[in-house]
């Protein structure tokens, strides 16, 4: 370690949808790598150390090293030439980024759409349908006494979700910390999660949604037959008893992951789980919240959706933004073959998408901005090395809990951010196209704008 | 002997710190190209950790690594594998009309690899 070392209080780790606020950060400025990350769980400080700066071209443009500003100069051309083109990804960048992005989709007339698609699409969906009783984690720690971890691994996928706000935490009327609380466990299999657990029911694959209609159904006082059993692997017995501790605690909290949303039933599996929150409001206080992954995930989902009034999925061809989960939801697009071109930000699809989406995006001109080289990357006609969010570029992000946080970076990165890129992009194509594409049939469609 | 199970993907500490070095980088490559599978499934299909299983379903296939876990901890015809490039070979493209491609409880035909294949992933296999 060199003599140039600075500290970083209250630095915020975007890994996951915690976005932790009170990392103490040790960085190596000569270096420029962070060399101690106090607080952190083992994902951030896998963040934070591998996240120091890399010999990357600032951009490759069909596989050849290029400038920042001649790949610009391509990705503009590639959209303002599309006639179908998406934008996605977004779920780790600053919503300073996302707001751009949202501009870009807009001017080419395209559909814009984020990693909340393939995590809590279906969510968003049923909140559509049913609302959200909800809740700050910090009003959580603070009064939750009993908790419902359904369909997630927190301790692998949100280490300090336990400790910092919904297990051990200690809070105002919660001052003994796990003493103060029951933790009821649901999910498939036993994880990492699962010694937490006062309570572990372990459901039988694709039955989520039959054991939350039957939670809601005994919360109202219906009957259920005890072959509820043989369906789900939960015995009626262990059903009431779980109805009777939702009914009597002071303050409850359900928490729910990708079980239930990337499961069959989706948004139907989302809707019970909030639905029964919401039931269970006639006899205490309960919440339902969804448990978010990628750092900025919900930012994305904010800034989509004051900017556009809905959250993902947006297309804008005909010159206003219309929701259509399935249709214009990227793995759709992709995997039909819809799209003629794709610019995707912070994120990774030709990694996680399934095959036919996959196969579609080598068939079209992709733009790609990350950190690091990817899947995508490699797949992309356009690619840009840009630097990483919360450690080299200030900006906010919105916690899982739908709270925004300010970022602290710890030391400058010679590669531009995801916002500078995106909006010499939105720039080049603005003077492309001489303003914002009119739809097909309008009258001056095709008539440049001043 | 090819058997019917089903597949959960997710989320491994593992693969959230080896994705941090690099999605590209042999460590990440190793963590998504496990899959995790009952002991008794296992015994009964001939398999001991680090055995080679193809794993199959109507759109893709791909031959993984697997690790026995507990009938207490995954029980009989479960499989786990950690999400990556290759848990996306097995997935459909449909959503029916969501958005969201299934990804969790896929049915796969599970068949122990005696060919000597190799894994998918694997440098050659680009």
């Amino acid at each position: 370690m060199g003599d140039n070392i600075r500290v970083v209080p209250d630095a915020t780790c975007t890994f996951c949808g915690c976005v932790c606020d009170d990392m103490v950060l040790t960085v190596d400025l000569d270096q420029k790598r962070i060399t101690k990350s106090e607080n952190a769980c083992v994902l951030g400080k896998a963040w934070f150390k591998e996240h120091a700066i890399e010999e990357r071209p600032f951009a490759l443009v069909d596989g050849r090293e290029a400038t920042t500003e001649e790949g610009v100069e391509v990705a503009a051309q590639i959209l303002a030439n599309a006639r179908f083109p998406v934008v996605y990804g977004l779920s780790d960048t600053t919503c300073e980024a996302q707001r751009v992005a949202v501009a870009i989709a807009d001017m080419v007339g395209g559909c814009l759409d984020t990693t909340t698609s393939v995590c809590h699409g279906p969510t968003g969906i049923a909140f559509q349908g049913g609302g959200e009783s909800t809740a700050s984690l910090g009003e959580i720690k603070n009064r939750a006494d009993l908790v419902v971890f359904w369909g997630g691994n927190p301790a692998e996928a949100h280490p300090r979700l336990f400790t910092r706000y919904a297990v051990t935490a200690k809070g105002m009327y919660t001052p003994n910390g796990r003493k103060d609380r029951t933790i009821v466990l649901v999910d498939v299999r036993r994880t990492p999660s699962t010694p937490v657990a006062d309570i572990f029911l372990q459901v039988k694959p694709r039955t989520d949604f039959e054991v939350l209609w039957a939670l809601r159904a005994l919360v109202k006082g219906r009957k259920i037959d005890p072959s509820i059993e043989q369906r789900t692997g939960i015995s009626l017995a262990v059903l009431e008893d779980l109805v009777d501790r939702m009914k009597r605690c002071r303050y409850g909290a359900l928490l729910f992951g990708m079980g239930l949303t990337m499961n069959r039933g989706r948004h139907f599996n989302a809707g019970a789980i909030l639905a029964l929150a919401t039931d269970l409001n006639e006899f205490t206080h309960f919440v339902a919240k969804p448990v978010r992954g990628h750092g900025n995930v919900t930012g994305a989902d904010n800034v989509v959706s004051w900017q556009t009034g809905f959250p993902f999925g947006v297309n804008f061809s005909r010159g206003y933004p219309r929701f259509n989960p399935g249709e214009f939801t990227t793995v759709d697009l992709l995997s039909r073959g819809d799209a003629d071109a794709a610019l995707i930000i912070a994120s990774d699809p030709a990694s996680n998408f399934p095959k036919a989406a996959i196969e579609h995006l080598k068939c079209i001109p992709v733009i790609n901005l990350d950190p690091k080289l990817t899947h995508t990357g490699r797949l992309a006609r356009v690619s840009f090395t840009t630097a990483t969010y919360g450690i080299n570029v200030p900006g906010t992000v919105y916690r899982m809990d739908d709270v925004p946080i300010t970022l602290r970076p710890a030391f400058d990165s010679p590669y531009p951010s995801d916002e500078q890129v995106l909006t010499s992009i939105r720039d080049r194509v603005r003077e492309l196209l001489g303003g914002n594409r009119l739809p097909a049939g309008d009258p001056l469609a095709g008539v440049a704008v001043s | 002997m090819a058997v019917m199970m089903t597949l959960i993907g997710g989320r491994t500490s593992k693969q959230g710190t080896s994705l941090c070095a690099g999605k590209l980088g042999a460590e990440y490559l190793q963590v998504t190209s496990t899959v995790e599978m009952n002991v008794e499934d296992m015994a009964r299909l001939g398999l001991s950790n680090d055995s080679k299983v193809r794993l199959r379903t109507p759109v893709g296939e791909v031959v993984l690594r697997c690790k026995g876990r507990e009938t207490k901890d995954l029980p009989p015809g479960l499989l786990f594998m950690a999400y990556g490039p290759l848990s996306s070979e097995l997935m459909a493209g449909d959503t029916a009309a969501s958005g969201m491609p299934i990804s969790k409880n896929l049915d796969v035909e599970v068949e122990p690899v005696v060919d000597g294949a190799a894994e998918s992933g694997e440098p050659h296999h680009g």
